[in-house]
């Protein structure tokens, strides 16, 4: 069962070759190759399909359900111990090295936490499991401390539920560094942390595999991350390894188109933007939208706390906060999605009633976070973008029809679009019918509410710049809602902070970016992954 | 973030299933029978429906005679009828009267003004208190044994039953962004269910539909066995069951013939049914195996 | 108050208030009684003096609001009224036989919630094989059928037809307890349990696979535990509300099953009664069977919700009484 490593490469784990097709028969790796050395972060970058999350499972000899191993071996050579391929071991050897040798840090620790079970034991189970020749107790205790977290009877005792996501991602990576591994294969295990919650983790991260030596297979989608955290980056598209090297040799002479593609992609809020400059402030006579004293309460929960805003015609306003910071429902109040307690709304002046007139829902268009539940599975794209037209305009079918293929075009989306179902559409084009179902009542204000995270980098970059080229061509002002400082330079003029249900600052990007007044601002600033840490 | 199983083609799909066609091959066989069987009998046996063939209980014919000395095969050829119609209507009137009263619900759930959703669920609630079978016969001891009585206490019982699901299958649509677009634009709450909601919740509807038509089939058959469903002197299957089981030693076919065509027939409808109801949870899209 | 009691109390209230509409759906059903229910129990022959005192004795002249308060109150001290058929209290006429349906509902339950378990969780384990797809066809076949299809096939297989080994209805001559007698009890309870166990199976088959689908199961087979540990410490905790719901559910279905069944096997209990109570339209004892059989229906329902709502640590360790 054990070998000695002959072929002496000093890798930990190496994977060649490695395919795996799905039941059905249709090959989703076509021969992926990565190695990762001691005390190394090999990052595997790629986009949602890429396979990049089955290639790493199998390092734990692991395929999901409706997915086979059809080829290639995975060689381990530990501190301890060494498999000549993991991948052929018997089911008991391969439980034995699971956990023990090679561990798993999952992407949502929500659905990976057993809700029935205390913190406590879903640390130590690892290492009872493991046989762990110590005091099971402390090690729980130690492995606790070293990602950060309390360590008392009280914590061990808590369940899942009562933790916060980034409490609950470091339980993960306290039960992954148990048993002290040689290898361990951390899933994009910061989604849906905030910034500052993103570095910590990192920082753990980073420093528990570089004390241990353990090799880390890292898998993100984001290369900003990576410029930050990793040694060496595996670049994967549709089942392959098409670009791998130190971080620095990829990020900075990137070989493969794919991969230039992906770093041009990523916002950087270091990159100058030429933009014309927008009329602003009281030079600028009336504001298009004025909202004052704006405040939300659910229950004993206040979610917004007197907002006082301006958009100004023409402008984009990046409206940012992170998760739970009152966005999306000021976003949605602006949008009359739904009523705010207290405050007034002015649109040019005049006041928004409740509910609002066709003309007023008309002026002022919501386009929602994810095209995969913003569009009727069951209507035809046209159908979807008819809805709007026949409800608050007077236009007949073939006006309506003629606006809507006029509309799609408008969103580089050719009249074949019009027919189709958006079950057969990607990400990125459903985005696109959406955004032109928000423009084809000619809005004079379009509230855009996280409208690229639900997308890859690549996709994001293209609605980012449609929704450039629509402003440029209809001269309609944006609220862009974001919890990605990075974009503030590709989309913006200006930039409102929220925090906690109050603007804590607001200015133009420049001054934001260059001086920002307010503490929670720098600390956004300072923690955003940045792709300038390899320059 | 995925959107729910969309059920487009779901009949299409489900049929592919080998389960979904023997399914369909059984219940055909069945509704074959009853809906030549009153046509072909007579002309089978020779005997008309209420024609005396004989003594009671005597193995003449090709299945015997029953408690009057009737022939049991053209009676059982004739009585597939009331079964399979009052089972459709029961059925129909639950999944209609459910599909409403669930998506008004559903869709009101969200809305802390309106009381509608916990009216329509408490009343559930007190119907479904009952067994279905229990709520029929209290109501055939009040009014009397009728077809159109027991289709309407059976069809009204499976309401609650079908609204429970049909509210869940909208709480999760309408939660949906496009619900919320729709609303957004003014599209008023009928127009909201009719076009946004009822078209994505058809999978589990016609898992229900299914489900039902099995249950009222029993349901059915089972009170028409008990004596106090359809009246003789009508041929029915569940009638005739209890007619003749004291006999069951000597004239078995009396008994088993009818036994059998409702098993084979409640058998069928239940096999479409998993076998929709599986195609419907598959949002993988790939063929089965 | 913690949002555990918070949640029992409001079940039970709710309970309580079901009940008491269910009491009054009940009661307001005989009001749609065509004729003179004082005429109904005496007959066609009765002087008019008889119906007048009879009506008078049962309170028939007083407003129906008065006379609902009045059952009511009757029902709770266990005067369940008067049958016509038997000229007797409805209490003495269901005394003994409460007890004989009891006796098979227990019966049942106790054979087929283990098998039933053992069964769904012996195929969840094993999905996909074979014997998952053999037991899924055959719980698919017996779900669909019904009680009294299930219980002709047993009666032919096992005392007429096929074989002669058990009796084909109830034996036991009037006055004597229905456990006298063992084997009359085994074909309604195999009935009974025929009919409860395929949806048990197929339930408790489809929560614990969903549960070794979720992401924690996963990740407990990827930290290395032995797959024993998987499924017990992971799984299975994860499918005890809902398969108690089942179990409820079945249980409470039972309570209307046993009414057929009970006719088929001529067993001496409350569904036979129910019947000749319908058949004979003898009112007040239909009422009281359907009052003691929803009663039942809900208290069984409140179990299930109640264990259900204990078994989850997210409702027992919430803080204060919140939403």
């Amino acid at each position: 069962m054990s070998s000695t490593n002959e072929a002496g490469t000093g890798c930990t784990i190496e994977c060649s070759g490695l395919r795996v097709a799905t039941t059905g028969g249709r090959e989703v790796l076509h021969g992926v190759d990565y190695a990762v050395a001691p005390g190394e972060i090999l990052a595997l970058v790629g986009e949602s399909g890429s396979g990049k999350t089955t290639a790493a499972l199998a390092a734990l000899g692991h395929f999901r359900a409706g997915l086979a191993h059809t080829g290639g071996s995975i060689r381990f050579d530990g501190h301890t111990e060494s498999h000549e391929d993991l991948l052929t071991l018997p089911a008991a050897t391969l439980r034995g090295v699971r956990g023990r040798l090679v561990s798993y840090v999952p992407q949502d620790p929500a659905l990976s936490l057993n809700p029935l079970l205390r913190i406590g034991t879903q640390v130590s189970e690892v290492l009872v499991a493991h046989g762990y020749d110590g005091d099971v107790d402390e090690r729980v205790r130690e492995v606790l401390t070293d990602v950060g977290l309390d360590c008392d009877e009280s914590f061990l005792h808590r369940y899942p539920h009562q933790l916060s996501g980034g409490q609950q991602q470091r339980v993960g990576i306290a039960a992954a560094f148990a048993n002290r591994p040689d290898v361990v294969v951390l899933d994009e295990p910061t989604t849906g942390l905030d910034v500052t919650t993103q570095d910590l983790v990192l920082d753990t991260v980073r420093d528990l595999v570089t004390r241990s030596r353990t090799a880390a297979l890292y898998i993100t989608h984001d290369l900003a991350v990576v410029a930050g955290l990793a040694d060496r980056v595996a670049v994967m598209q549709a089942g392959e390894v098409v670009e791998a090297g130190t971080v620095r040799q990829v990020l900075t002479t990137p070989e493969h188109p794919y991969t230039r593609s992906l770093i041009a992609a990523v916002p950087d809020l270091d990159r100058i933007v030429e933009r014309d400059t927008v009329a602003s402030g009281a030079d600028a006579g009336t504001p298009l939208l004025q909202v004052s004293g704006a405040g939300k309460s659910y229950g004993r929960a206040t979610v917004l706390d007197g907002i006082d805003l301006e958009l100004w015609p023409g402008e984009c306003l990046m409206l940012l906060g992170e998760s739970g910071s009152g966005k999306t429902t000021l976003a949605r109040g602006l949008a009359g999605l739904l009523d705010l307690d207290t405050g007034s709304l002015a649109l040019r002046g005049e006041p928004l009633t409740t509910p609002r007139s066709y003309v007023q829902l008309r002026s002022v268009q919501y386009v929602f976070q994810s095209p995969f539940a913003s569009l009727n599975p069951r209507r035809t794209v046209a159908g979807s973008l008819e809805v709007p037209l026949r409800h608050l305009t007077d236009l007949d079918a073939p006006a309506r029809r003629a606006r809507v293929v006029d509309m799609l075009g408008q969103v580089r989306l050719d009249e074949t679009f019009a027919g189709r179902y958006p079950g057969g559409l990607s990400g990125g084009e459903r985005q696109r019918a959406a955004i032109a179902r928000a423009l084809v009542t000619a809005p004079d204000v379009l509230v855009c509410d996280e409208v690229t995270s639900a997308l890859d980098v690549s996709v994001q970059a293209a609605i980012v710049d449609l929704l450039a080229t629509v402003r440029r061509e209809l001269g309609t002002a944006m609220l862009f809602v974001t919890h990605n400082i990075a974009l503030a330079r590709e989309v913006a003029d200006r930039i409102a902070v929220l925090q906690g249900g109050r603007i804590v600052e607001q200015g133009t990007v420049e001054e934001v970016l260059a001086n920002p007044q307010h503490a929670y601002t720098r600390q956004l600033l300072e923690h955003t992954p940045s792709m300038a840490a390899v320059r | 973030m995925s959107a729910p199983a969309v059920p487009a083609g779901l009949l299409r799909r489900t049929f592919r299933r080998r389960q979904a066609r023997i399914g369909a091959v059984l219940t055909l066989v069945v509704v074959a029978v009853a809906l030549l069987g009153p046509v072909l009998g007579p002309l089978l046996t020779g005997y008309g429906v209420d024609d005396f063939a004989g003594r009671p209980f005597r193995p003449d014919g090709v299945a015997g005679t029953d408690d009057l000395g009737r022939d049991v095969l053209t009676r059982f050829l004739a009585g597939g009828g009331p079964v399979l119609l009052y089972a459709l209507a029961a059925t129909a009137i639950g999944i209609v009267g459910g599909a409403i009263a669930g998506m008004l619900a559903g869709y009101s759930a969200g809305d802390r003004t309106s009381r509608l959703d916990s009216l329509i669920m408490r009343g559930g609630d007190v119907l479904l208190s009952f067994p279905q079978l229990v709520l029929a016969l209290l109501a055939v001891a009040v009014l009397g044994s009728s077809g159109w009585l027991l289709v309407l206490v059976i069809g009204i019982t499976h309401i609650p039953r079908v609204a429970r699901v049909a509210r869940q299958a909208t709480l999760s649509v309408a939660g949906q962004d496009y619900v919320l677009a729709a609303r957004m634009y003014g599209v008023p709450r009928r127009r909201i269910l009719a076009t946004e909601v009822l078209p994505n919740i058809t999978g589990p509807l016609m898992v229900e539909l299914g489900l039902r038509l099995t249950y009222s089939i029993g349901y059915v058959a089972s009170l028409s066995f008990l004596g106090l469903g359809v009246q003789p002197p009508a041929a029915d299957w569940g009638l005739q069951i209890n007619e003749n089981r004291i006999a069951l030693i000597v004239t078995p076919w009396g008994v088993l013939l009818p036994v059998l065509a409702i098993a084979v027939l409640t058998v069928g409808t239940n096999m479409i049914t998993d076998a929709l109801a599986k195609e419907s949870a598959d949002t993988t899209g790939e063929a089965p195996a | 108050m913690s949002l555990l009691t918070t949640m029992i109390m409001k079940r039970l209230l709710v309970s309580v208030l079901v009940l008491l509409v269910v009491s009054l759906l009940i009661f307001a059903a005989t009001l749609l009684l065509p004729g003179d229910p004082a005429r109904a129990i005496l007959g066609q022959q009765a002087t008019p003096e008889r119906v007048a005192a009879l009506t008078e004795q049962l309170g028939l002249d007083r407003p129906a609001w008065e006379r609902y308060l009045s059952w009511l109150g009757g029902v709770l001290t266990g005067d369940l009224g008067f049958s016509a058929a038997t000229q007797g209290p409805v209490s003495e006429l269901l005394g003994g036989r409460i007890a004989a349906s009891a006796l098979l509902l227990v019966l049942t339950a106790l054979i087929s919630t283990p098998v039933a378990l053992a069964l769904g969780t012996w195929a969840a384990t094993r999905r996909g094989t074979r014997t998952d797809s053999a037991l899924s066809g055959a719980s698919l076949v017996l779900a669909a059928l019904p009680e009294f299809v299930i219980g002709v096939l047993l009666v032919i297989l096992f005392a007429t037809s096929v074989l002669q080994i058990l009796p084909s209805v109830t034996i036991a001559r009037p006055g004597e307890p229905v456990w006298a007698r063992p084997e009359q009890l085994v074909l309604p309870v195999l009935t009974l349990a025929l009919v409860v166990i395929p949806y048990v199976v197929r339930m408790t088959r489809a929560t614990l696979s969903e549960a070794l689908d979720a992401g924690f199961v996963e990740m407990a087979r990827l930290k290395g535990l032995p797959e024993r540990t998987v499924l017990v410490r992971h799984a299975v905790p994860h499918t005890i509300g809902p398969v108690a719901q089942v179990l409820a559910l079945q249980l409470a279905w039972l309570a209307g099953g046993v009414v057929v069944v009970e006719f088929l096997f001529r067993y001496p209990g409350v569904g036979q009664a129910l019947i000749d109570a319908v058949a004979n339209r003898d009112v007040q004892v239909v009422q009281a069977i359907t009052l003691i059989i929803a009663a039942f229906y809900v208290l069984v329902n409140l179990a299930a919700d109640v264990a259900g709502i204990l078994a989850d640590p997210r409702i027992r360790h919430a803080s204060g009484g919140g939403a």
